[in-house]
Parts: structure tokens; C-alpha cells; sequence
């Protein structure tokens, strides 16, 4: 019952969260939505007994990401609206039908997952030894060692092209 | 599907729900940074999807699995603010209706 209470809150506040994001006018308050969206899923990591994962996205989502977009809000001053300049190629219409036609697509999944014979409860997982940064820790240096070290080099390739693009070219 | 108790479904239709959110913010919204946090919602679905199927199979694989989905968001947030701001500084608008650089 608690799980359920948990579930259909965390759900409305995500969602609510979520359509915030993409209606806002102003590009600072979307990025305030979206901290509170990662932060509502960072909670139902909690409920799904995955600590460690959720202590990562308030660190490195809410703390890292957002305060960079956060900063590129700051620093491009828009004199005038991405929203006031209307392109006459623009496509709303096909725009829209794509969106249905996604959203058509996940009510189809969902609709035909639901039909299914239904799903037994979620099994309560067999305690193990140790916690779940332990084992989290414990795979991704044992099996998935080199996926790590490619990890490594992403984030390094990244931020030389960071610095790259966002250096003023003379 | 029942709404009570809950099972794996219920989750993953919520990270099909914000996905689905997701594709809607990339396809009618014209700022790009806007674009880009539609990006991340869609990326937080997947997310959510993989720790959903860890609880459902009791094994933390998908959790390992969401790690690097979250390093890669990273690094691409990172390159991609620093395209905008580069693209900023010889345009000076954010819509993306005239990034059109490369067109021939």
C-alpha cells in the first residue's frame, strides 16, 4: 500500500514536472522543472532499491547538468525570443503528427502489455551481502571493466571538445 | 494491469509516459536548450526503464547499465552546450528553425 501511495505521487509529480519543462516560457524556469523532475526521479530510484544510482542523478543530473545549462541560460542573452521568429518552412503541422504518432506508438505498447496475462507482484529481492553500491561497484569493476574505461575516455573526449567549441576563435 | 498492487509495468508505463513527453518537447519547442532538457527527460525514461527491469530480474546489471547512460548524457549535454554556445556567438538567436549552416 505504501509502495502505491509512493508510486501514484512520485508519478503525478514527475509527469506535472515534465509537461512543466516543455511549456514554460522562459528557458530559466524549465531549467528550475526539470531539477524538481530529477529529483522526483531520483526518489523512485529509491522506491526500486537503487540507492546508489539515485545518489548519482542528484549529484551529477541535479548538481552537475542542470547548473551547466543553468549557465549557458545565463550567458546567451536573448534579446529576442527563439518563439517571436516565425520560419515559413517550418513544419508544425507534420511536427505535431510525428509527436502522435510517438505517443500512438507508447499507448500501443502500453495497451498491449497491459492485456497480457498480469504480471505477478515485484519479487522482494533475496537479501545479499552487501548493499547495493557494493554490488553495483563490485560489476562494474570485475565484468564491465573496459566499458568503464571507455566511460573514462568519453567523458575526457567530451570535455577537450567542450573547451574546443566554447573557445573564442580568433 | 491493475492499479494496485504495483508491478514492473507500472513503471515502465511511467518512463513511456515521460518519454513519450520527451519526443513532444523535441518536436514542438523551438528554443535549443529547451530541446536539449527534452533530450534528458527522454534519457531519465530510459533510465527509469532499466532500473525498473533490475527490480523486476533482482540482478543490478541494469543499474551498471543506467551509469553509463548517465556519464554519456553528460558528456553530450557538455558538447552540445558548447556547439550552442558556439553557434550563439556567429548567429545570436537560440531557434532552431535557423540553424540552417549546412544546408545546402
Amino acid at each position: 500500500m505504501l509502495e502505491a501511495i509512493a508510486f501514484y505521487g512520485l508519478a503525478a509529480l514527475i509527469l506535472g514536472f515534465g509537461v512543466m519543462v516543455i511549456t514554460a516560457r522562459s528557458a530559466v524556469h524549465s531549467v528550475v522543472f526539470l531539477v524538481l523532475n530529477f529529483l522526483a526521479v531520483a526518489v523512485v530510484y529509491v522506491v526500486l532499491g537503487a540507492e546508489f544510482l539515485a545518489v548519482i542523478q542528484v549529484l551529477v543530473y541535479a548538481g552537475g547538468i542542470v547548473v551547466l545549462y543553468l549557465f549557458v541560460v545565463m550567458l546567451v542573452n536573448q534579446k529576442r525570443t527563439p518563439e517571436a521568429h516565425h520560419d515559413p518552412h517550418r513544419k508544425t503541422g507534420l511536427g505535431i503528427m510525428l509527436a502522435s504518432a510517438v505517443l500512438a506508438e507508447v499507448t500501443a505498447i502500453v495497451v498491449y502489455t497491459a492485456s497480457a496475462p498480469s504480471a505477478s507482484p515485484i519479487p522482494v529481492s533475496s537479501p545479499v551481502v552487501g548493499g547495493n553500491t557494493e554490488q553495483v561497484g563490485w560489476l562494474l569493476y570485475t565484468d564491465y571493466l573496459i566499458a568503464f574505461e571507455v566511460a573514462s575516455m568519453l567523458l575526457l573526449a567530451a570535455m577537450v571538445g567542450a573547451i574546443l567549441f566554447a573557445r573564442r576563435m580568433d | 494491469m491493475h492499479l494496485y498492487p504495483i508491478t514492473a509495468y507500472h513503471y515502465l508505463v511511467l518512463a513511456a509516459a515521460l518519454f513519450a513527453l520527451g519526443a513532444t518537447g523535441v518536436m514542438l519547442r523551438r528554443n535549443i536548450i529547451i530541446l536539449f532538457m527534452s533530450i534528458e527527460l527522454m534519457l531519465n525514461a530510459v533510465n527509469l526503464n532499466l532500473v525498473a527491469f533490475s527490480r523486476l530480474n533482482g540482478h543490478v546489471v541494469g543499474q551498471v547499465f543506467a551509469l553509463f547512460i548517465v556519464a554519456v548524457a553528460a558528456a553530450e549535454a557538455v558538447v552540445g552546450l558548447g556547439i550552442l554556445l558556439a553557434f550563439y556567438r556567429n548567429k545570436e538567436t537560440l531557434n532552431i528553425d535557423e540553424v540552417n549552416l549546412l544546408r545546402g
